[in-house]
């Protein structure tokens, strides 16, 4: 592990090093955060300065603060989520694959009804019907993302199936579980690595674009989506405070794809 | 003819492996005259595509020309522009690939990929260029050549394909063609065409050719001269006849040597001995194509059934049919005396057990993510419950008994062996179960034929330790004759003959066996010309 570590690229080392950064942030936000993350505590939109670093939010909380505890629930819930996401699509995409036949028709059209809706205005309808709370936001979202690593679990799955080795284990008289656990999951996992970055990702963007919407975390929760919009007005005087949980998403964002991109060509052996 | 054409002098390659650069052919010289053809033999990784590529100064991706030169008519073909080579190749140097299928573009016709070459190169006009593939189709004896054109590669047959190609080779009478493998994937009887077809193509415009197999027989009737390259060096060059009368080398010995693999002859099985295998009027279908058609057959215990046809025989499907992947739609297949259940998902453990299959490709048929004591180790602990060291002594025996050192292998991944040794493990995850029934489908099809023999001989040891029962599926009538006791021809999902090896090899034969067997290219340079010559006489 450490001597893969010091073969990393540098890209990989920068995302690692910023992953470590965020986990440091939301691991110890309540020490590390010089304000409460909902309390007032100044007048609204006062600039950086000595005591409030990065200035103040359109309520007077501490943006520094805000920004830390946002780290936390922004992030969490985009990895819980992303992880629902996949542990479903790729269970359902591979189960599909091996069993084939109707069990496969059904899943894969049932698949193709929930994408055949725009997915934000759908999870936005779900939301209005199920509340705006935490649980129903994972469970939405993650149900509605899978569908996507349905298709690409079950691509990928039907390329491993059709191989001797596979029919080997079938005619040996393998269970289901055994077949997609040690024949086909290590087959498929280095698309599947590329696809939790890229989906960790895309479920992060739309946890705050909901939140930009007034449907994804709840306020005074702090949100790095619902930041953004709650400071809107600022950009109209120049100022780049409202950017900065924009900067921080992004920031994430490509850490993430550095790190999946270099742990894919080891998956893959793909040379660079 | 003294004029010399192409000279190849202290040709070195490199190829790029793990991040550095390894030499694949080590300074190789090669002079060929004008219609002279050149046979380069050799096993897989001995270089000879890689120097048939040179000779037209290309390498392939991650390859580099490192040292020597290539000198064509006059020109060095190592300092070419790329704009220069292009206008030398297709024109005056052509080059046949091993896989026509794969080697056309599916999306267009064949007039119009044969067009290609001389318009782009300014030759012909596209209108007398198709004239001219009406005449060179015709030539090539292909069905309607006026209208194969205006076909789709997918519409014509392997055969014809690989025909074709020959043809837009021929197409701007190129004074060089490389042949790569050409027949390598054709069943024999289609084979035997596409030889005589280049042989008269390459005589009657005097072209020069490089003819790249690793089957000694199809080049001996092929080439003038013959080349054996080994590991990236030249082990030895001669003319075919001297070669092939009188091999120099040790290693060239060695691959003569080959084809003399014979298995001694087993006694017949007693009366009223119960088959192991009975397959009874078996009529079997993919959907609704019927693939096999009323067929029946016995396997006894410990023999070795070899089942012999063309691709599309369903030699295959019969197997399949045994393993319980395909269920017949009529007649049965009875296992020891006791019918099994005709899908294999409805089979017990026990029955699951007793036949086991070895597949064809290797590279396939193991899994890349297991470590070979996983691959072996899986079956012998599901079937006989072995766990943790019991079952990684058996891997080790088993290893053992397939000739592989078992610490060097035990932990290794498939990627790190060669193509013998991965259908070695193949075998050994057959072992693993301790069947009574083998199913060998083309197992030694994919291997270069040194390794193939070591595979046929392994078998052949296992047979007599573990009383074994073979099914052999093979289109190579040389493994037949190496391993089988009993032969099955099949055609067109039908049988054809079936009895024990001599029977079938002696004559007389029915119409299909007698095409069969002399369609096998013997050793004999003037063998192709014999059986033609026969043949036309019988017309």
């Amino acid at each position: 592990m450490w001597n893969d570590l010091k073969k990393a690229p540098l890209t990989a080392w920068f995302g690692i090093v910023t992953i470590a950064f965020y986990i440091v942030l939301i691991i110890f936000a309540d020490v590390l955060a010089p304000f409460d993350e909902t309390s007032i505590v100044g007048r609204k939109f006062e600039p950086w300065g000595a005591e409030f670093l990065l200035g103040t939010d359109n309520l007077g909380r501490d943006m520094l603060s805000r920004l830390i505890y946002g780290a936390r629930n922004t992030v969490s819930i985009a990895l819980v989520t992303t992880m629902i996401t996949f542990a479903l699509g790729v269970f359902m995409g591979l189960m599909a694959a091996t069993l084939g036949g109707w069990l496969d028709q059904l899943i894969s059209r049932l698949v193709d009804v929930l994408m055949s809706i725009p997915m934000l205005i759908f999870a936005l309808l779900l939301l209005t019907i199920f509340g705006t709370n935490v649980v129903s936001l994972v469970l939405v979202i993650a149900i509605l993302d899978s569908t996507r690593v349905f298709r690409l679990a079950r691509a990928v799955a039907m390329d491993v199936i059709v191989m001797d080795f596979f029919e080997a284990a079938q005619l040996r008289g393998e269970g289901l579980l055994w077949q997609i656990r040690r024949e086909i999951l290590p087959n498929v996992m280095p698309p599947l690595i590329a696809e939790f970055g890229l989906r960790f990702c895309f479920v992060f963007l739309v946890i705050s674009a909901l939140s930009f919407l007034g449907l994804g975390i709840q306020p005074p929760t702090a949100d790095w989506g619902s930041m953004v919009r709650d400071n809107a007005t600022l950009i109209t005087f120049g100022e780049v405070t409202p950017l900065l949980p924009a900067a921080a998403i992004a920031w994430l964002t490509i850490a993430v794809n550095f790190v999946v991109d270099w742990k894919l060509h080891q998956a893959s052996g793909l040379k660079s | 003819m003294s004029d010399i054409l192409l000279d190849i002098k202290g040709l070195k390659v490199e190829g790029k492996s793990a991040d550095t650069w390894q030499q694949i052919i080590n300074g190789v010289d090669l002079t060929l005259n004008r219609g002279e053809v050149i046979g380069l033999i050799g096993e897989s990784g001995a270089g000879k595509s890689t120097l048939g590529l040179a000779a037209m100064g290309y390498a392939h991706d991650g390859c580099r020309i490192s040292g020597g030169s290539v000198n064509f008519d006059g020109i060095d073909l190592l300092n070419l522009s790329s704009a220069q080579s292009r206008g030398l190749r297709g024109k005056r140097i052509a080059y046949v690939a091993q896989s026509a299928a794969a080697s056309f573009n599916p999306a267009h016709r064949i007039i119009d990929q044969y067009t290609e070459g001389p318009v782009v190169h300014k030759v012909k006009g596209r209108t007398e260029a198709k004239k001219e593939a009406e005449v060179l189709f015709e030539k090539l004896q292909l069905p309607n050549p006026h209208t194969i054109g205006f076909r789709y590669p997918h519409q014509v047959s392997g055969g014809q394909l690989q025909r074709a190609m020959t043809v837009m080779a021929m197409s701007c009478k190129p004074d060089l063609i490389i042949f790569d493998e050409p027949t390598t994937a054709l069943d024999v009887t289609t084979q035997i065409e596409v030889l005589s077809a280049i042989r008269n193509i390459v005589d009657e415009f005097n072209t020069a050719a490089i003819y790249i197999t690793h089957d000694l027989a199809v080049v001996a009737q092929m080439a003038d001269r013959i080349k054996i390259l080994l590991k990236g060096d030249q082990v030895e060059e001669a003319p075919t006849a001297e070669m092939l009368d009188a091999p120099q080398e040790e290693y060239t010995k060695s691959l003569w040597a080959v084809r003399s693999l014979k298995s001694p002859i087993k006694p017949a099985p007693a009366k009223g001995d119960v088959p192991l295998i009975q397959v009874q009027g078996v009529t079997a279908a993919y959907g609704k194509v019927p693939v096999l058609h009323d067929v029946s057959f016995d396997i006894h215990k410990g023999r070795t059934v070899a089942v012999v046809g063309e691709s599309g025989s369903g030699k295959s499907t019969a197997a399949r049919v045994i393993a319980g992947l395909l269920p017949p739609s009529e007649g049965q297949v009875l296992i020891g005396g006791e019918a099994f259940p005709t899908h294999f998902k409805q089979r017990s453990k026990a029955q699951l057990q007793q036949v086991q299959m070895i597949y064809q490709m290797a590279d396939t048929a193991l899994n890349p993510k297991q470590k070979i004591s996983e691959i072996i180790g899986r079956p012998a602990e599901y079937y006989l419950d072995l766990k943790g060291k019991a079952a990684r002594e058996r891997v080790r025996d088993l290893l053992f008994q397939i000739e592989l050192e078992p610490d060097q292998f035990i932990d290794r991944y498939p990627s790190e062996l060669s193509g013998g040794q991965k259908q070695r493990i193949g075998i050994a995850r057959a072992l693993a179960a301790e069947p009574s029934f083998i199913i060998c489908d083309e197992v030694t099809s994919a291997l270069d034929q040194l390794v193939a023999e070591g595979i046929l001989r392994l078998l052949q040891k296992l047979q007599g330790d573990l009383d074994l029962t073979y099914m052999f599926i093979t289109h190579d009538l040389a493994t037949v004759r190496a391993i089988a006791d009993d032969v099955i021809v099949m055609k067109d999902g039908a049988l054809v003959e079936m009895g024990s090896r001599e029977d079938i090899f002696a004559p007389p034969h029915p119409d299909y066996t007698e095409l069969l067997l002399s369609s096998v290219p013997q050793m004999d340079p003037n063998w192709l010309t014999t059986v033609l010559n026969g043949r036309a006489q019988e017309r």
